[in-house]
């Protein structure tokens, strides 16, 4: 037994005041701006046009530049919202033009008389345009997807590598170099600890089911697999606390399978690892929110799988395994 | 061929209609047992067609209010309305019912079936005890698979896409997951037999004069629909079975519990492979969410031409882009796969792109058809234009999901949540109900009250946006999808409550779809044959059609016999040259009315053409 592990029983107090700092966070996001605007035909065209032009200001006016998308904190997560603001502008002028044609069709053609129209059937060359067109489009869309999809997967020599377990309901953070081991005891939220402005190498994977391993602040996100450890490297540029949380439905308590990753300055982190490598385990306490559950807490809808015993064990094999890769 | 063309009902006989020649005197026999008997008994394209529609839109109303118990728990974070095993339950049989046993057997089984042998001209499906065998399987897939919430332990609760392992019996012992999967066993053979038999009867069924390229587009798309069917369902059936052998007969297909430790190196003989029934699944599920768009693709493609008063623009393209669509639809599954990290992220990425070009030159078609038309807005009408808009949003959300570093923090987020059901719903609601409201004529001889489906239409658009819109940004500020509670300190609460409000107008809107079907019942209002003066064979033949559906067919020289015949004066045109395309190479006057030759619709009085003779009585 030569890592700290944490599996105290929950009550214990806590080394860092969890709740607060998630609070704190700076992934979550007012509820700001509007959703886009319902598009709607109307009686007359220019107020659809005029509605249409206000929404779509007032859209773009309070979500620049992240159209609503977390704002990222790590270097992949910016490469990928420069995608994603690329992507928004080019959905939204695309949208916008088919729109107006629908809106005018609508509202220009609507029954005037008996008159039978002229009953067209084909026009080659727009025939032609449209179909072209839609290619460049998404040739050039493609490209730009290729070039940033190579940075966010890259795999630059870590400074630190953290192994990253699933488990049906929890995570456990392994610090391979430092011999420190984090578990968030079955449905608590643990706590991963990482240094600011350094390549980060996470090896996910899976003691169960599937899982999916999501910071928001991170715009990163990967599924915890077993038998497949999934590599990837997270370089975050901001210091903070962040929510992350479980994203692939992995069973009873799946919506609980939170966890919080926490980016601190390098001596800070150089304090935190020498603490939790000598010390005593990391401990976790129950949230606030777990305890207002009510009749859906895991002891009144248990099946199989959650009851403590089985954690313990669950718990008990981690400390035991390998260090892995 | 001829005995399994021939309807085994009495007087039978091959009726293939010919070119408006000699016609059996048929409508006055009797053909077997009427009242219930009739439904459970009959091998005729348009009872089975009508038993799957009422069965699926049944299935449908059950699975909006399983949808209502989910928004309803999510209007608080901490939601106690239902218990978190409740929830899971919900979402996976409201999702497992609208893709398996609601959109799928609405649209190939019941309209389908309805309306492809009218529109072909034939007497009735190919198969028709095929068809009647494909009816009852889906009713008791359907049964097998509600029954789950009455077993021990509920229903299945692993998500419509019953990832393994939480598939396995480790993680997912009871016997509502084994119903699950007998029920889309059962529901995947009713589907091959539909698909079977759709494809065979386009090949084989049609009237004289119908060729491929005359066709109606609803036709075209339910014989692509009925291959993609062929390729898709297969792949899911076996995948069932392998997962039903590791439930329950040992075997380690995709379980993975107990071959590996949680970090030494897995024993590669002893280990199923979890990615496999992922890979397995979307290679039937992407296929199979085209198989719930192109029929509904189809229907707004009859729509529009007919309430426009004009033809589908773009016809034949409209035709290759369907293809392409289907061809392209089974090269792209591993985009749901982007985050496991096992899939080469470019190729699909860029086939998952370039499935938006065909589908952008169908709204170029669509809007090419309504321009410069004459537009009713009867309810059918609204509904495909509401299609329209949810489509185009559902569309550009889902070019963003094809680029994987975008999908990596939207990818089960509620952010996929609003695209998928702005892409299903507006083609399985919108699209569903537009034909509905559209062929119930037809069905029934009676009219449905436009007053009560306008209000259907503009609740159901307005709370659309409010519960799709709220998802979108739920979703890109990081909420998971399947979730039963959340943080409340996120600000995630007043878009669930906005979202819930809208499900609730949806709800509110399908309140009136049953009133106006008791309108119809208790105060019938005649429709006549052909109330829209569409286009298509189907509206030639009576309201509700003959046993075998027609007595007399008019001459089909264009994708729309019926029209021509009703207004021979004004065919189809190709843009500038004014030639008709019912008689290339012939030239005609400019524009409608234009002096056409004697193979033209365009010439006189119809000489030429089958007098029509009076509704069949
Ligand atoms: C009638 C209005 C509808 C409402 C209010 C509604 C609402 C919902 C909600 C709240 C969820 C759960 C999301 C989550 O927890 O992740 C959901 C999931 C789903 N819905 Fe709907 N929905 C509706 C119609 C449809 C239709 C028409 C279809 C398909 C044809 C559909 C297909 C699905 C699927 C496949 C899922 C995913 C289930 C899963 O996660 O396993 N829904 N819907
Ligand atoms: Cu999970
Ligand atoms: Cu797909």
């Amino acid at each position: 037994m030569s890592q700290p592990v944490d599996q105290s029983p929950a009550g214990t107090p806590l080394s860092t005041n969890r709740d607060a700092a998630v609070a704190g966070s700076p992934a979550a996001p007012a509820a700001a701006g509007e959703p886009a605007p319902a598009p709607r035909p109307r009686r007359s065209r220019w107020l659809g046009a005029a509605v249409l032009a206000v929404g779509g200001l007032l859209l773009a006016g309070c979500q620049i530049p992240t159209f609503s998308a977390t704002k990222p904190t790590t270097t992949q997560g910016q490469d990928a919202i420069k995608l994603w603001q690329g992507f928004f502008i080019a959905g939204a002028i695309v949208f916008v033009i088919v729109f107006c044609l629908i809106a005018w069709a609508v509202f220009r053609y609507r029954r005037r008389s008996d008159a039978i129209p002229q009953q067209t059937q084909y026009h080659t060359i727009l025939e032609i345009v449209y179909t072209a067109v839609p290619v460049v489009i998404v040739l050039v869309l493609f490209a730009f997807t290729f070039v940033t999809e190579n940075n966010v997967d890259a795999l630059p020599a870590p400074r630190l590598t953290v192994t990253v377990t699933g488990f049906q309901w929890g995570w456990r953070f392994h610090y391979t170099t430092k011999n420190v081991t984090v578990i968030g005891v079955e449905l608590q939220d643990p706590q991963m600890v990482i240094p600011v402005h350094e390549a980060v190498r996470i090896n996910l994977q899976s003691h169960d089911v599937i899982h999916g391993f999501y910071v928001p602040a991170f715009d990163f996100s990967r599924y915890a697999q077993p038998g497949i450890i999934n590599k990837f490297t997270i370089t975050p540029q901001s210091t903070g606390t962040y929510h992350g949380q479980c994203t692939q439905y992995c069973g009873l308590y799946h919506s609980l399978m939170r966890f919080r990753v926490k980016v601190v300055s390098a001596t800070q982190f150089a304090a935190w690892v020498s603490t939790h490598h000598s010390s005593g385990p990391q401990k976790s306490v129950p949230t606030v929110e777990r305890r207002a559950l009510g009749k859906s807490t895991p002891s009144s809808t248990a099946t199989p799988n959650s009851n403590a015993s089985t954690h313990t064990s669950t718990a008990a094999t981690y400390q035991t395994g390998s260090t892995g890769l | 061929m001829t005995d399994v063309i021939a309807p085994p009902a009495a007087g039978g006989g091959s009726l293939i209609p010919g070119m408006g020649t000699e016609h059996v005197a048929h409508a006055h026999e009797d053909h077997g047992p009427t009242g219930l008997m009739k439904w459970i008994t009959t091998t005729d394209h348009k009872v089975i067609g009508l038993s799957y529609m009422i069965t699926a839109v049944a299935l449908f109303y059950i699975a909006g209010l399983l949808a209502l118990g989910i928004r309803v728990q999510l209007t608080t974070p901490a939601g106690t309305f239902i218990s978190f095993q409740q929830f899971n339950q919900l979402f996976t049989m409201h999702g497992s019912i609208m893709m398996y046993l609601f959109a799928g057997p609405f649209a190939f089984g019941g309209l389908a079936n309805y309306v492809v042998p009218l529109q072909i001209g034939a007497p009735d499906m190919a198969f028709p005890r095929l068809n009647a065998l494909s009816y009852w399987l889906f009713l008791g897939g359907a049964t097998t698979m509600l029954m789950g919430f009455f077993v021990g332990g509920g229903a299945a609760d692993f998500g419509w896409v019953a990832y393994a392992p939480l598939s396995t019996t480790t993680y997912t012992p009871g016997p509502g997951e084994d119903l699950w999967i007998m029920a889309l066993v059962l529901t995947g053979f009713s589907a091959i037999f539909t698909g079977v038999n759709l494809v065979a009867t386009i090949f084989y069924l049609r009237a004289p004069g119908m060729t491929m390229f005359r066709m109606p587009i609803f036709t075209w798309n339910m014989l692509v629909t009925g291959i993609l069917i062929l390729i898709a369902f297969p792949v899911l059936t076996a995948a069932l079975v392998m997962l039903f052998a590791d439930r329950h007969f040992g075997t380690m297909i995709y379980s993975v519990t107990g071959c590996h430790t949680v970090t030494g190196t897995p024993d590669a003989h002893a280990c199923g492979s979890a990615v496999l029934w992922q890979n397995l699944f979307w290679f039937f599920g992407h296929p199979e969410v085209y198989i719930l768009a192109l029929p509904y693709f189809g229907i707004v493609t009859e729509i529009f031409p007919v309430f426009s008063r004009k033809p589908v623009f773009g016809y034949k393209g409209m035709v290759f882009a369907t293809m392409s669509i289907a061809a392209l639809s089974t090269g792209v599954w591993a985009h749901h796969m982007f985050t496991t990290g096992t899939v080469l992220l470019p190729f699909f990425s860029l086939m998952s792109l370039l499935i938006a070009v065909p589908t952008g030159i169908k709204f170029f078609n669509w809007i090419g058809t309504m321009w410069r038309g004459q537009l009713v807005y009867k309810t059918p009408m609204l509904m495909a234009i509401g299609f329209l808009f949810a489509f185009l949003m559902g569309g550009v959300t889902g070019v963003m999901l094809a680029a994987p570093p975008i999908d990596f923090f939207v990818h089960t987020t509620y952010f996929v949540v609003a695209h998928f059901h702005q892409v299903l719903f507006g083609t399985a609601v919108f699209g569903g109900f537009a034909g509905l409201y559209y062929w119930y004529p037809k069905m029934f001889g009676r009219m449905l009250n436009d007053r009560l489906g306008k209000w259907h239409f503009w609740l159901l658009f307005v709370g659309f946006w409010l519960t799709y819109m709220p998802q979108y940004i739920l979703g890109l500020h990081g909420m998971p999808r399947r979730v039963a509670s959340y943080p409340s300190n996120l600000g995630w609460q007043s878009w669930n409550i906005a979202s819930t409000i809208g499900a609730f107008m949806i709800a509110a809107s399908f309140m009136f779809l049953l009133a106006n079907f008791w309108m119809s019942w208790r105060y019938p209002v005649p429709a006549g044959d052909n109330p829209w003066d569409a286009h298509t064979l189907e509206w030639f033949t009576t309201s509700p059609p003959p046993h075998h559906n027609y007595t007399h067919l008019p001459t089909i020289r264009s994708e729309r016999p019926t029209w021509d015949y009703n207004h021979p004066q004004s065919p189809n045109i190709r843009h500038g040259s004014g030639r008709t395309r019912a008689a290339p190479g012939h030239s005609n006057g400019h524009g409608p009315g234009g002096s056409g030759n004697g193979a033209a619709p365009g010439h006189g009085n119809g000489s030429g053409m089958e007098r029509r003779e009076g509704p069949v009585s």
